[in-house]
């Protein structure tokens, strides 16, 4: 409720009309309009709603004014500022929008440019494969043995059945350490690896070994003197052949997808019965076998590819190694690990596995796909 | 073994369906590989017959030539109509003169095919109509005769020549494995057929050895290696008579050279039977032969002309001059038979397999004999085969087997096997009843006699392979069939995966590939060049390497005890095909020589003793995993982002770190000056937990020289089996520090060779527990720093499990360069 005002001074009220602030108002409203940039409108907010813009002043009057005009004058000025302020909002709002859109495609950059600056590096093919074939044993059960590349002649013939007199033990094949009476070698084979775990492991035994071994052999786009083996050991209860083939077909479906294999009975002083395992020609399927309108480079038009050897473990070897084959049976295989990545991956010639080409390591980018 | 289709029928009968791929297959299963089916037979198509050479006109002509103008009766089929001038015959110009009248030739009638896809027409020339082709051998690509045309022995007008003069065939070739020797003879073959077939068979030469007599030529052995002789002397044969075409075509097939009717005879023999024989000429044998072995210094010309000097472990067969043959290897040229002989000596003979197997291999003499012989012959055969080939040289060459010899065992001892009948199932996994197992078993000639479920079992003579009861089990599976057997995968124990230093290992391999190097693997062999380029001192660890005593080159003799050299020369190729940015690694066992132990070969009568197998290990020399790395040319290539960043010594440094790190480990750098292949002002060692494992830095200019690097390469080599021993296996996460950071920098002046990593290790010291990092800003040398100084700036970061007052921090701070101050002289800048 206003009071009675006895000093009402008409000429004061003046300043504060409604016209007088209205036009405070529009004078606001277009230069905060005309700003089109968020600095210009900094200064329209300075010049119309800062501290000594009209309205600003205006309302310091409206203290000096009779009881009576004050509440319709700072009604007037309070909506007025309010005005102005919500118009610099919404502006604030469209030219800051509109910077940022310009900021924006001013920053744009090409997304395409090459990016592989660091360099790429990459593991040897042998080597992402031996960790594909590692897991999958691994998710069987199996775990991994090693051993030395130089071994006795004991560990890599002796004791896994190899006659004395057997030609593998010849210079021909096997390197031989100097002198050649210390009966040291380099490994032939990974099996020394098994001969040491059957020796010192507790049974049962489920293992893998992967490794690098020797021959006294050519060096051409085939054969190299040292390339790496993967060689597997089971000795159990009750292990038979059927355990060996549904192994290596596990194995081999799990290297080269729905592939069928066989085993094709052969020879190895370690292992009685043995068999070499093949792999059906994933080239074609067998589709070139007495059909030379379609010869098969792969297999050779044979249908089948010799991925490697295996066998029941022979009994004298596990007597050598102090396990009683009358309740122990096992067996084992081997195969070639850059002829795995041959068969998978093409690599024409094997040379390249050690000519050390960095092209060549780079070409599975360091995974075995 | 090449085996003749039509000579594997001849010995036994195949079921009608039987294709030669049939019979491959069957083979191929039963673990004899078929390697190739070849065809053999004509190189001819069309009508190449026989025709008789009715009458012919010599006609010079103007260019010096003599044609001959023939009429040839090629038979009915073929010959033109009788006229007045010529009876029915066909006219042929020909240029040879090396024929009569009645003689037999070979014509090529038009639309024949000769080799080379020379085609056949009726032509006109010299003034006839020739209507054909009179051929040479060479021209129907039979043989290499080209002296006129082939006149021949047999065949009638109008006959298929083709047919008469080659035999269609089909030859298996069969990787024969070791334990299989009897399959190194058709008679072997043909049982392992007739196994497959499920067929009978009867075996030609089953026929037993006679007792001893001397009744022919004179026979001694002085060795325990020859364990039966035969020598038949047959006497009156022509020494010109030719082998029969059906024994040069199957000879041929299997890939032998026919020769002469002697040598073809026992050549055929020998593949049929699988026993070697060798044929003498009886008047050349001087005394009685006698088997025995060589003496010091004996000498020995070989059939191939060699001079052989003799082992006192060859076994000789000789007469009284000495020497005349290998046993079981090679014959002598001293007694070779030749184009006169008439009075033959033919010896089948028993060697010892391994005796004739170091004997063949030593003097890098490879023959059928020595093949057969070294896979055990059947020592119940020689007399049988030496029959046999009597009886063919006769039934070809005329004579007679005048005078027998056998001296010798003639009871070879048939080896005994026992085996649980159950166990053959057993191992083999599948279902196979007794009898089966006793039928196949049988079929392979093994004698048998069950009790209940013991089977006691008589093996053939042939099959020296059966031993052991589970060789028997392998020739039940192999002839059952492995495709009848199942597919089982045993169920392992639960496992442990990878071991922990298996993880650290795939950790740091993967951490350097990912920091941007490539794995190269290189032969691990090493020259003493490579030491020598090197520049290794005469003391160093690394020229104890280990010798190979025949190595693949001659100039590699060692193995590695350095990666490096093996990873320079893969440098070297990249180079070689413009490959410049190089970040190379590899992973790979070095080998020292440790001493000179020789590794014992414990009995195997059972588990050797741990001290035995202690010292088998013993024996064999340091064998460390080592880990190196190279840079050369750019590590960033110049590029839209900004100019090359040249490779240098931080990358091989970070190689180490990074392999470090992946295994839970922080390497420590020492500078060092003397370490070769290195540069002596940009080395240091690495070393972890005061162990030392490498060397890192540049290359020494003179190694890069050597090797012809590219200039400033860095290299790093360090051992990496001793990192992952250090790895720790559990891990440690601490709570995390949540209260504010407080940062401290610091720069302090110290000599210019003090190490920058020594002045850190002070500070972190000296800063003690609140230090959570430490960073190295800024590294100044110039005049602000002072003659012989150096700026050292550092960004300590201390944290705590409170809030740091500012006096704390700095109290920390103060503590830190105290300590280098006082280790270091280290000056804080002002």
């Amino acid at each position: 409720m206003s009071g009675p005002n006895d000093n009402y001074d008409p000429k004061q009220v003046e300043a504060l009309s409604a016209g007088v602030i209205d036009g405070y108002v529009a004078d606001a409203m277009t230069a905060i309009a005309q700003a089109d940039s968020t600095d210009e409108l900094k200064r329209a907010r300075l010049a119309h709603g800062g501290d000594r813009s009209p309205l600003a002043l205006a309302n310091r009057e409206i203290g000096a004014l009779p009881h009576t005009a004050r509440k319709d004058a700072g009604r007037r000025v309070g909506e007025a500022r309010g005005r102005v302020n919500r118009a610099v909002a919404e502006r604030q709002a469209v030219l800051a929008e509109a910077e940022l859109s310009a900021a924006l495609v001013a920053e744009r950059v090409d997304m395409t440019l090459p990016v592989d600056i660091a360099p790429r590096g990459a593991v040897h093919p042998v080597t992402a494969i031996i960790d594909h074939m590692v897991d999958v044993f691994v998710a069987l059960g199996y775990e991994v043995a090693e051993g030395p590349e130089l071994e006795a002649e004991w560990y890599n013939f002796d004791v896994l059945n190899l006659p004395p007199d057997h030609p593998s033990r010849g210079e021909h094949d096997t390197l031989w350490i100097d002198p050649i009476e210390d009966a040291k070698l380099l490994r032939t084979q990974t099996s020394p690896v098994q001969a040491r775990e059957m020796l010192t492991r507790d049974l049962p035994l489920y293992i893998i070994s992967p490794g690098k071994v020797y021959r006294s052999d050519e060096y051409d786009a085939t054969h190299l003197p040292v390339f790496h083996q993967l060689e597997g050991l089971v000795v159990d209860k009750g292990i038979s052949m059927a355990d060996l083939r549904g192994t290596l077909d596990h194995f081999a479906k799990a290297m080269f997808g729905d592939v069928a294999t066989r085993m094709r009975p052969h020879f190895f002083p370690f292992t009685e019965p043995s068999a070499e395992v093949d792999l059906e020609c994933f080239a074609c399927h067998g589709e070139s076998v007495g059909n030379p309108d379609r010869p098969c480079r792969t297999c050779r038009s044979e249908g089948w590819i010799e991925w490697g050897g295996c066998g029941v473990v022979n009994p004298r070897v596990l007597e050598a190694c102090g396990i009683d084959s009358d309740v122990y049976s096992g067996f084992a295989f081997g195969m070639g690990i850059e002829r795995t990545v041959m068969f998978r991956n093409g690599a024409p010639d094997i040379r390249d596995f050690v000519e050390g080409d960095i092209r060549f390591s780079r070409s599975l980018l360091g995974g075995a796909r | 073994m090449k085996l003749p289709i039509s000579w594997l029928r001849e010995l036994v009968t195949l079921p009608e369906d039987a294709t030669t791929a049939s019979i491959a297959e069957r083979f191929t299963n039963a673990g004899l590989t078929v390697e190739r089916i070849e065809s053999v037979g004509s190189p001819v198509t069309g009508p190449l017959v026989v025709g008789r050479v009715l009458t012919y006109v010599d006609e010079p002509q103007k260019n010096g030539k003599l044609i001959r103008y023939v009429r040839v009766d090629v038979g009915e089929a073929h010959n033109d109509p009788a006229t007045d001038e010529h009876p029915a015959s066909r006219g042929i110009v020909c240029g040879a003169h090396n024929f009569e009248v009645d003689d037999l030739v070979v014509v090529a009638l038009p639309g024949t095919i000769l080799p080379g896809d020379f085609a056949i027409g009726a032509r006109k020339t010299y003034g006839h109509t020739s209507d054909g082709m009179i051929c040479s051998e060479v021209e129907i690509g039979l043989g290499d005769d080209h002296e006129g045309i082939m006149v021949l022995d047999r065949g009638a007008p109008g006959d298929d020549a083709t047919q008469l003069l080659w035999a269609d065939d089909d030859v298996l070739e069969i990787d024969v494995t070791p334990d299989l020797g009897h399959a190194l003879s058709v008679r072997g073959l043909a049982r392992e057929a007739a196994i497959a077939h499920g067929v009978s068979y009867t075996d030609r030469y089953r026929m037993s050895l006679p007792e001893p007599s001397q009744g022919g030529h004179p026979i001694e052995l002085l060795t325990d290696r020859c364990s039966a002789f035969t020598a038949l002397t047959i006497d009156g044969v022509d020494p010109h008579a030719p082998s029969p075409k059906h024994v040069t075509d199957r000879l041929q097939a299997a890939g032998v050279r026919a020769i002469s009717l002697a040598v073809d005879v026992t050549n055929y023999v020998m593949l049929e039977s699988g026993q070697p024989l060798h044929a003498y000429d009886a008047a050349k044998l001087d005394g009685p032969i006698r088997v025995r072995m060589a003496e010091q210094g004996e000498t020995l010309t070989t059939l191939d002309g060699h001079v052989r000097k003799l082992d006192v472990d060859d076994m000789l067969i000789t007469d009284d001059r000495g020497p005349i043959g290998l046993a079981g290897v090679m014959g002598g040229e001293d007694t070779e038979i030749s184009e006169s002989t008439s009075r033959i000596v033919l010896e089948a003979a028993t060697f010892e397999a391994s005796s004739v197997s170091r004997t063949f291999r030593r003097h890098g003499l490879f023959s059928e004999a020595s093949k057969r012989f070294e896979r055990h012959v059947d020592p119940a055969v020689s007399f049988a085969a030496a029959k046999r080939a009597a009886k063919l040289l006769t039934q070809y060459g005329g004579g007679e087997i005048v005078a027998e010899t056998f001296v010798g065992e003639p009871h070879p001892v048939r080896r005994t096997v026992k085996l649980r009948a159950g166990l053959i199932p057993a191992i083999l996994g599948a279902t196979i009843p007794e009898s089966e197992s006793i039928r196949l078993l049988s079929a392979a000639g093994v004698g048998i006699t069950a009790l209940g479920d013991s089977l006691t079992l008589e093996v053939p003579t042939w099959r020296s392979d059966l031993v052991d009861p589970y060789d028997i089990i392998e020739e039940v599976g192999r002839t059952h069939g492995y495709e009848n057997i199942g597919l089982r995968v045993p169920t392992a124990p639960a496992g442990g995966g990878l071991t922990p230093r298996q993880w650290a290992r795939r950790d740091a391999v993967r951490a350097v590939a990912e920091l941007g190097f490539t794995q190269t693997m290189a032969l691990p062999f090493m020259s003493g060049e490579d030491l020598e380029k090197m520049r290794l001192p005469e003391d160093d660890r690394r020229r104890r390497a280990v010798r190979i005593a025949n190595p693949l080159s001659d100039e590699q003799p060692y193995l590695r005890t350095s990666l490096l050299p093996g990873l320079f020369h893969v440098v070297a190729k990249n180079l070689s095909r413009s490959l410049t940015d190089l970040a190379i690694f590899e992973v790979g066992s070095g080998f020292f020589d440790t001493g000179k132990l020789a590794a014992p070969r414990p009995a195997l009568s059972g588990r050797p003793s741990d001290d035995e197998l202690r010292q088998l290990d013993e024996a064999l020399p340091a064998q460390p995993e080592m880990m190196v790395g190279i840079v050369a040319g750019d590590w960033v290539a110049d590029g839209w982002h900004g100019p090359a960043q040249p490779a240098d010594w931080t990358h091989v440094v970070a190689l180490a770190e990074r392999a470090a790190a992946a295994v839970g480990l922080r390497l420590t750098r020492r500078q060092v000056d003397d370490v070769m292949p290195w540069h002596p002002g940009r080395t240091a060692e690495l070393s972890v937990e005061g162990h030392v494992l490498g060397h890192v830095g540049e290359l020494h200019p003179s190694v890069v020289e050597a090797f012809g690097l590219p200039a400033h390469a860095c290299a790093v080599e360090f051992n990496l089996g001793d990192l992952l021993d250090r790895a720790p296996h559990e891990g440690r996460i601490d709570a995390l520090g949540t209260f504010p950071l407080a940062k401290e920098d610091v720069a302090l002046i110290v000599d210019n060779d003090v190490a920058a990593a020594d002045v850190e290790a002070a500070l972190v010291e000296g800063a003690g527990e609140l230090l959570e990092s430490i960073a190295l800003f800024d590294v100044y040398e110039g005049e602000q720093a002072g003659e012989g100084k150096k700026s050292l700036a550092f960004a300590l970061r201390l944290r705590a499990d409170r809030t740091l007052t500012d006096a704390e921090a700095a109290e920390a701070r103060q503590a830190a360069v105290d300590v280098a101050a006082e280790r270091y002289g280290a000056v804080q800048r002002a």
